[in-house]
């Protein structure tokens, strides 16, 4: 499959998975991949985690603002291709859409009595509703070719998609109802938003990876990208044979007895994974260090391209 | 002092254990060892999960894991128990208890808002956790209730959850909104009467009903609910609560690991361990034979991870001769690959270290295969508890 194409499939791309799998890395390698091939990226946060604006080469503590910031400009093929990164917190996501709505005068108020506690208290989900509704608003105004969400952790991530469904239930008639039936809409049209799953080669990550597969086409009705699995053991051509481990040293023998095991249990999930999930897989390999720098996001960006070119 | 001797008296001594950390780090694995080390010393241990957790069901031999404890097989002088947390139901039983007669639990129930918060959403789940913590230990069946803590993006979270209805109910909107119930819609002030329309304008006004609706069913029952906030709180505060923090050996959730014990500390706790999982092993324990003698110590370089960082990076095997056998080089390149990684993790877990004063670390290397059953629980537990 052409690589431009793939990352231009849909202008909203959300990273979703269990914690702990490499969703902010994905999201970052994602962003890369895509100005390499000349779009123009945003990627968004959505928790104020930190680390994702270091994979994309800022310093390794900065987080994001509000607004959106340049990181790295002049990639891809014309020089068009740049990464630009933002957070969005439920906090200003109300206090712009008050402001955008005629409510500018009492949202100050508002803000300052700590409602936004008290309403998301009383209508849960309204605070994943006003961040998913600011990124509508992004996805509509064309601020990016290509815009990429680093999802909630966790089982939060259903939940935060299944906002717009769960508030229409509660919510009949105002501004909420409509944001929220607008936020359903986008959800729902391929061409408009994909959720991109991320699994480790592992038993619970990939029980997981399929439960959730399902659980986002059924509940949600929200178009799924190739999963891409992260931190896949590149395979060495190792002895097997008992009598030629036994004549090694005992390092070397343990190493490669450590290696082969850990490649024939990844071997076995990612089978068992392509035989109950009809979905294609995007394999990122496991960089040998304890947290990734933002030249391994570029290699790893290189990998993801041209696994999405051997994509039938 | 043996150097088990801390998590040892951990999981003897301690009522109460709350395993926390940051997603994927094996928190749930680490408690279901906890307990069933307390179980091995003559204990009678149950762990409460947090997330859905089939695959520790399975490994302990039980269907399903339910909101209320299971007794697992197991021989061991003690008893192990294990459970998982249902936010709502946990919610439920809570009402129940609380509430003047059944009339009131019915037009709770009933509410549509009540329903929404009692899911498993932000806050409530916390909330819920520190509830059934409370509740466990005041079980005369057990005598230490082992807990992971949620995955929540404020590592405060647990702590604050229970003090967070309380700052609800104590809030001005809360009396606003309750003020036409005590005096009538007519009286309440103009300044409320706006206030209100403009959130019904917002968010509709069926939710300001339901909400009020919510707090008409509730009333009577706020100095129950704040007096049981208080003492779960004071529980969770108490000096036979002991916090265990884990993480896995990466930048990122030693980070989140480092500012959890930050807030531990900024609370007035303790750290009482810190367990680090799925480190790489480094094969340095493996005893060399002749005939590496002088090639592996060119390969692996031990103890200077900027040697093989280079060389494992760029793919390239240092001791390139080829010597022997054709698989010479693979077997130096994987040996160098591992062994920088270990290198590398065991680093990254330095800022960790520096922040927990004199708590005991516990290192639990990435296992060759997956936990499937008690005797994969009981291998980590070799790590933990080494004989």
């Amino acid at each position: 499959m052409d690589s431009l194409q793939f990352f231009s499939a849909s202008r909203l791309v959300i990273v979703a998975g269990k914690g702990g799998v490499g969703k902010t890395t994905v999201t970052a390698v994602l962003a890369r991949a895509a100005a390499d091939a000349g779009l123009r990226v945003l990627v968004v946060d959505v928790e104020g985690k930190a680390g994702l604006p270091g994979l994309l080469g800022e310093p390794a503590h900065a987080t994001f603002g509000y607004e959106d910031r340049v990181l790295v400009a002049g990639l891809g093929p014309d020089g068009t291709g740049q990464v630009g990164g933002r957070s969005i917190s439920a906090d200003q996501a109300l206090a712009d859409y008050l402001n955008d709505h005629g409510f500018g005068r009492v949202s100050k108020r508002l803000a300052s009595i700590g409602v936004l506690d008290v309403v998301s208290t009383a209508a849960p989900g309204i605070e994943d509703i006003l961040v998913l509704g600011k990124i509508k608003q992004l996805e509509r105004s064309g601020v990016a070719d290509l815009i990429i969400v680093d999802g909630p952790a966790a089982g939060h991530a259903i939940t935060f998609l299944q906002a717009a469904a769960g508030l229409l239930d509660a919510v009949k008639v105002g501004p909420i109802e409509t944001q929220a039936r607008d936020v359903l809409e986008m959800l729902g049209d391929p061409d408009r938003c994909q959720v991109m799953l991320v699994a480790l080669p592992e038993e619970t990550p990939v029980n997981e990876l399929i439960e959730t597969s399902y659980s986002l086409e059924d509940r949600i009705g929200v178009a799924l990208t190739p999963v891409v699995i992260n931190g896949i053991y590149p395979e060495r051509n190792l002895p097997t044979d008992d009598e030629v481990l036994a004549s090694l040293p005992a390092d070397l023998r343990a190493a490669a007895e450590f290696r082969q095991a850990r490649c024939t249990l990844q071997r076995d999930q990612l089978t068992r994974l392509a035989n109950d999930l009809p979905l294609p897989q995007l394999r990122l390999p496991f960089i040998f260090t304890a947290g990734l720098s933002a030249e391994d996001v570029v290699r790893l960006a290189a990998d993801l391209t041209k696994a999405i070119e051997r994509l039938p | 002092m043996s150097v088990s001797s801390s998590l040892h008296s951990l999981a003897g001594d301690s009522r109460i254990l709350v395993c926390c950390g940051s997603g994927g780090v094996g928190k749930t694995t680490t408690a279901a060892v906890l307990a069933m080390q307390a179980a091995e010393l003559g204990r009678r241990a149950v762990v409460v999960t947090i997330d859905p957790a089939r695959r520790l069901a399975d490994a302990m031999g039980l269907a399903e894991l339910t909101n209320e404890p299971t007794r697992v097989t197991m021989d061991a002088p003690g008893e192990l128990w294990a459970m998982m947390l249902d936010t709502s139901a946990t919610f439920d039983a809570l009402v129940r208890r609380h509430a003047a007669d059944p009339e009131q639990v019915e037009r709770i129930f009933a509410n549509r808002f009540y329903r929404n918060i009692s899911g498993a959403l932000s806050g409530t789940q916390e909330y819920m956790a520190a509830e059934k913590l409370y509740e466990l230990h005041h079980d005369d069946r057990f005598d230490v209730v082992v807990i992971d803590t949620p995955p929540t993006r404020n590592a405060l979270d647990f702590l604050d959850a229970p003090g967070r209805l309380t700052r609800f109910l104590d809030h001005r909107l809360y009396r606003v909104l309750m003020a036409p119930t005590k005096i009538g819609l007519k009286v309440m002030n103009v300044a409320a009467q706006a206030f209100l329309k403009t959130i019904s304008k917002v968010v509709g006004g069926e939710v300001i009903a339901d909400v009020i609706g919510f707090f008409q069913a509730f009333d009577g029952m706020e100095a129950g609910f704040r007096d049981r906030a208080v003492a779960v709180m004071a529980l969770l505060r108490d000096d036979s609560t002991r916090y265990v923090i884990v993480a896995s050996p990466r930048h990122d959730t030693v980070t989140e690991a480092a500012f959890f014990a930050d807030k531990l500390s900024d609370n007035g706790i303790e750290v009482a361990a810190v367990v680090i999982n799925r480190l790489h092993p480094d094969f340095q324990d493996a005893t060399l034979s002749e005939w590496s003698d002088s090639r592996s110590a060119e390969v692996a370089a031990g103890d200077e991870p900027a040697a093989p960082a280079v060389a494992a990076r760029q793919g390239a095997p240092s001791a390139a001769e080829p010597i022997g056998s054709d698989h010479y080089a693979e077997l130096a390149a994987n040996l160098a690959e591992l062994r920088l990684v270990a290198a590398l993790e065991s680093a990254a877990v330095e800022p960790l270290l520096d922040r927990i004063g004199d708590a005991k670390v516990f290192r639990v290397p990435l296992l060759a295969g997956d936990v499937h059953d008690l005797t994969g629980l009981a291998e980590i537990g070799t790590h933990l508890f080494p004989r």
